[in-house]
């Protein structure tokens, strides 16, 4: 193997990491909240724009210092996710899985119509958190803001691995995914569970949004698209393990970039798609998932 | 079983009065809109709106056209074939409109264009793509505003041909506008001996052309030439700059926007494209038979509205002064408006129009400058 | 039941006998053929997700492949309107049953994930594939549909003909819920293990039915084609997929009658809109069409949280409550008056 083609393959592998990792965090939301609920959210596109477009603003507009806006951003957008639980899922009587997910559309409708009303049908750029050099590894490139986008999905998941292993309350939701039912009998309050999910999820998605719009631009429209390829990830992962989550999400990105690289880029989002499809042919649940789980859930 | 059936009968009922017909009254002259206001392409359509809204508003302060109010029915398509269908369909049928402005997109323009041949309403399109009006037997109904993307590609096999450049790399967008452009540039490649060595396409909501661009360099490509109008296209030369690549970069007139440039940051800088006028209304001199129209036209638009002027809203503009004259000339007849468009000459923000029986798009290469991007701004490329 | 629907079936047709007259304006016929093909579609997509109770989130891909074959097909080698639509029928249940044999063993999310992938290939293969479906510049010059000689050339012949076909599609709909594989469905939705005790055999019940909404959403995309005579990718893409479901979801998924009320109503909402903003707009109060979107969402929650069983249910019990009362009161009054 020639270096060039080394440093090609090691680019393209940058490439599918960054858009991985964004993948990986749009799927980690899905989890939480199907692990919570059953359902599958798609207004989880939709936090990760509000992170961004509201990152924007606080500090392009507003200039706060970047630590700050990333605290206030992902609060408010937590805060929102929080909203949308207890206005919108809470007061379900007789929730099936159907009529959740289309409630869940409608509230991707309602914020990305607000979305565009308060930021405008402008596409919203901002600043890299550090330089816009790129550094150099063994030939091939990468931006600073990657390695931001690497470090913090790590961060991220270590908080997860110690929040649902060494925290009551994360046990807690971890007993309400495994059985809903058990878990109440146990004395744990289920639907407070639900809020939680949904405020987590909020949160990982507020994340995701403002750590890719210094590379990819944010504007109201682009929930849809981030929602799908993270649901990709997630179902690929096999839908309510996050670790699997991380891993496809991973996976899918870094296998967009060798067909673009390698293949064509007219074809890499299709070429992505029928691996995946592949790979759910042979192992309907996902490649982490446990089929046995799968039985038990409605959806 | 009952409720039912009544159920059903109440709806369609419902639905069924809700025709209503608009009389057109004397002094009037309805004029329709169709742009992309919200949806896929709504940074195109919002200018747009804007800036017909803005003249219809000035025309009619100054006492309409011959004493006749414009009233403009806009609709909005929402980037959205099927919606551009029926906003068509009821700017014809029901606000019996005299002629037609937009629709915004490439795509959204063919889909009407069939409605209009049929109705013989003139239609001015504001999307890019030639097809739109060509073949000029078949559009007898169609006319355009902005540059065709044939000449602009033309002005780019120019300017590399006087730079020795030869073999190319493509990089476009899956869109209407980008697919035209492809097309263009392949077919148009070998009259000017110019070598595509690669071409590679992106989703407009792609996130990141590294593969790409690899690809490119990888090919030996001398230069790349960049063909999309969504946003997504300001993150080609951010790549570029991070895969090192000093190889120029061409864009279309799709980059007619300074906020692709702020976008990009340092990584615009040096960026060539043939754009219209109006983005560098400071730079082109004085004696310019247009200096007058682009510098009015940017400052009323800055001056009503938020955002910074754009290519956009200036094709809005060209489309609807255009029918203004024709308006005042002849009046509302449809027929007679379209045989005054194709007579038309004037000067507007894209260029200098001068319509034809074989040219409806009235423009032609010299509507480009050739325009760079110097300390995050457009100027006029020096040759 | 049985009567029911077929009076269903009446009442739709003689509302589209008299729809033309009555509408005054052949704008609102235009926007009739329109929501009769989401109509279409909606039926099919009903059988599979009320009936079957699998979700599909890549419906447009029927739609799409039904389109695009009609207009190669017509285009590029020249053939008959119909036969192309044949073809698309053709394809669209071939692909159907590909897709089938695997996911139908399956419940819920993964034959939504199968769709959803499906839809975005076929999108994909739609824009790259340029020297087939003319990629994102789409194809021109489709014909128009002829019968018998006479050409489908205006909208009003068009409108009978679209509604023609989607009373056809709810017939064989109805029949099809009332009929052995019907039975077995119902089945299936409510147990699939007392179903398949009891001798039905799940899977191929299950791909029937997909292959028929395929089919249905087939020869809805072969008559956009044929009516609106340009098609490229746009009008395919997944949002167009979800935009489905939650018109049968609006409408009320376990009626047939449900997703065709619901897929009628939010293929005129649009219109209602814009009627609503021209009627602000005499009143000086300006209403921009970027508040539709907030309204759509705000009217799809709202059904959702308070309608649950769907529009079409949903307002049946709405009426018999206010018919009972008035009953009621009714009954008192003619009491006391003895």
């Amino acid at each position: 193997m020639t270096s060039s083609s080394f440093s090609d393959i090691l680019q393209f592998f940058f490439m599918g990491l960054q858009r991985g990792c964004i993948y990986a965090l749009a799927a980690m939301g899905f989890n939480m909240i199907y692990n919570a609920t059953g359902i599958i959210n798609f207004a989880q596109g939709e936090f990760v724009v509000l992170g961004g477009l509201m990152m924007v603003t606080l500090t392009m507009a507003v200039k706060l210092p970047i630590p700050l806006a990333f605290l206030s951003t992902t609060v408010f957008v937590t805060l929102v996710g929080i909203a949308m639980e207890r206005f919108t899922i809470n007061p379900v009587k007789h929730p099936t899985v159907l009529r959740l997910i289309i409630i869940t559309i409608a509230v991707s409708i309602i914020i990305k119509g607000l979305a565009m009303c308060f930021w405008g049908k402008n596409s919203h750029f901002m600043r890299h958190f550090s330089s816009t050099e790129t550094l150099d590894f063994y030939g091939a490139t990468i931006l600073p803001q990657t390695l931001w986008i690497i470090g913090i999905l790590l961060l991220i998941v270590a908080g997860y691995i110690y929040f649902f292993n060494y925290t009551m309350t994360g046990k807690c939701m971890r007993a309400c995914a495994i059985n809903r039912d058990a878990a109440r009998l146990a004395g744990i309050n289920d639907r407070k569970m639900v809020m939680l999910s949904f405020a987590l999820s909020a949160g990982i998605g507020a994340i995701a949004g403002i750590i890719i719009t210094p590379i990819i631009q944010m504007d109201y429209a682009r929930g849809a698209l981030l929602g799908i390829k993270g649901f990709g990830a997630a179902v690929l992962g096999g839908l309510g393990n996050s670790m699997g989550a991380i891993i496809a999400g991973v996976f899918i990105g870094i296998l967009e970039a060798l067909a673009a690289g390698y293949i064509s880029s007219h074809y890499m989002d299709a070429i992505a798609l029928i691996i995946l499809m592949l790979v759910l042919f042979v192992r309907p649940s996902g490649i982490f998932g446990s089929s046995e789980a799968m039985r038990l859930k409605e959806f | 079983m009952k409720n039912r059936s009544l159920l059903i009968l109440c709806a369609l009922s419902v639905l069924l009065s809700l025709a209503s017909t608009t009389v057109v009254s004397a002094g009037e002259y309805h004029v329709g809109c169709i742009f992309s206001i919200t949806g896929k392409a709504s940074w195109l359509g919002e200018p747009e709106r804007n800036t017909a809204e803005m003249i219809a508003k000035k025309i009619n302060e100054a006492g309409g056209i011959n004493g006749n109010k414009l009233v403009l029915h806009v609709e909005d398509d929402q980037g959205d074939n099927t919606q551009a269908v029926n906003a068509a369909n009821k700017l014809i049928k029901k606000d019996k409109v005299c002629a037609i402005i937009g629709p915004s997109t490439s795509a959204t323009s063919m889909a009407i264009i069939k409605i209009v041949d049929e109705a013989k309403i003139p239609l001015l399109s504001c999307a890019g793509a030639a097809v739109i009006v060509e073949p000029v037997a078949e559009r007898k109904w169609v006319f355009k505003t902005p540059q065709k993307d044939s000449d602009c590609v033309k002005r780019i096999y120019d300017h590399m041909k006087s730079k020795g450049l030869k073999d190319i790399g493509i990089i476009t967008t899956t869109t209407g506008f980008g697919g035209a452009g492809r097309e263009q540039l392949k077919k148009i490649a070998a009259e000017y001996g110019i070598n595509l060595v690669a071409d590679e396409t992106y989703d407009p909501t792609a996130t990141d052309m590294t593969a790409q661009l690899m690809k490119i360099k990888n090919a030996g490509a001398q230069a790349v030439v960049n063909w999309s109008i969504e946003p997504a296209q300001s993150i080609v030369p951010q790549n570029m700059k991070q895969l090192k690549m000093t190889i120029p970069l061409y864009q279309s007139h799709g980059f007619g926007n300074l906020k692709y440039v702020e976008a990009a940051g340092e990584a615009a800088e040096g960026i060539i494209f043939p754009a219209g006028r109006l983005l560098a209304v400071d730079t082109v001199p004085a004696d310019h038979p247009q200096k007058k129209v682009l510098a009015d036209y940017r400052d009323e638009y800055e001056k009503n509205n938020k955002d910074k002027v754009s290519t956009f809203g200036g094709h809005a503009y060209d489309a609807l002064n255009i029918l203004a004259n024709a308006l005042k000339k002849v009046g509302d007849d449809p027929a007679k408006l379209r045989d005054e468009i194709e007579k038309t000459e004037f000067v507007g923000t894209a260029g200098v129009f001068k319509f034809s029986a074989t040219d409806h798009c009235g423009l032609d290469k010299t509507a480009f400058e050739m325009l760079t991007v110097k300390n995050g701004k457009f100027v006029v490329l020096g040759q | 039941m049985k009567i029911k629907d077929y009076v269903g079936i009446g009442i739709v047709m003689a509302a589209v006998a008299v729809a033309p007259k009555l509408v005054g304006n052949e704008y609102y016929l235009g926007v009739l053929i329109f929501a009769a093909l989401n109509c279409l579609t909606c039926t099919g997509l009903c059988l599979l997700m009320g009936y079957a109770g699998q979700i599909s989130i890549g419906h447009g891909a029927f739609i799409a492949v039904g389109a695009y074959t009609s207009a190669v097909l017509t285009t590029k080698l020249g053939w008959s309107p119909w036969t192309a639509m044949g073809c698309g029928v053709i394809l669209a249940a071939g692909i159907a049953v590909f897709m089938g044999l695997p996911t139908m063993r399956l419940k819920g999310h993964y034959l939504a994930m199968a769709t959803l992938g499906f839809a975005s290939i076929i999108h994909i293969v739609a824009v790259a594939a340029v020297d087939v479906t003319g990629g994102p510049s789409g194809i021109t010059g489709i014909p128009r549909l002829q019968l018998f000689g006479f050409v489908l050339n205006s909208d009003t012949r068009n409108f009978y003909f679209y509604w023609g076909i989607v009373v056809a599609g709810l017939l064989l709909a109805v029949n099809l819920i009332h009929s052995r594989v019907g039975r077995g469905l119902q089945a299936i939705h409510g147990s699939e293990d007392a179903a398949a005790s009891l001798g039905v055999n799940i899977a191929v019940d299950k791909i029937k039915v997909l292959v028929l909404s395929a089919v249905y959403a087939s020869i809805s995309g072969s008559l956009y084609a044929h009516y609106v005579l340009f098609i490229d990718p746009g009008p395919f893409d997944v949002m167009h997929s979800v935009l489905l479901v939650t018109m049968v979801a609006v409408g009320g998924l376990h009626n047939i009658w449900g997703a065709f009320s619901g897929a009628l109503l939010l293929s005129l909402l649009p219109e209602g809109l814009s009627f609503l903003s021209e009627y602000l707009q005499t009143f000086d109060i300006r209403y921009r069409t970027d508040y539709d979107t907030l309204i759509y969402g705000g009217i799809l929650l709202l059904i959702m949280l308070f309608l649950p069983e769907g529009l079409f249910e949903g307002l049946s019990r709405l009426l018999k409550t206010v018919f009972s009362l008035r009953r009621k009161w009714g009954g008192g009054l003619a009491r006391h008056a003895e």
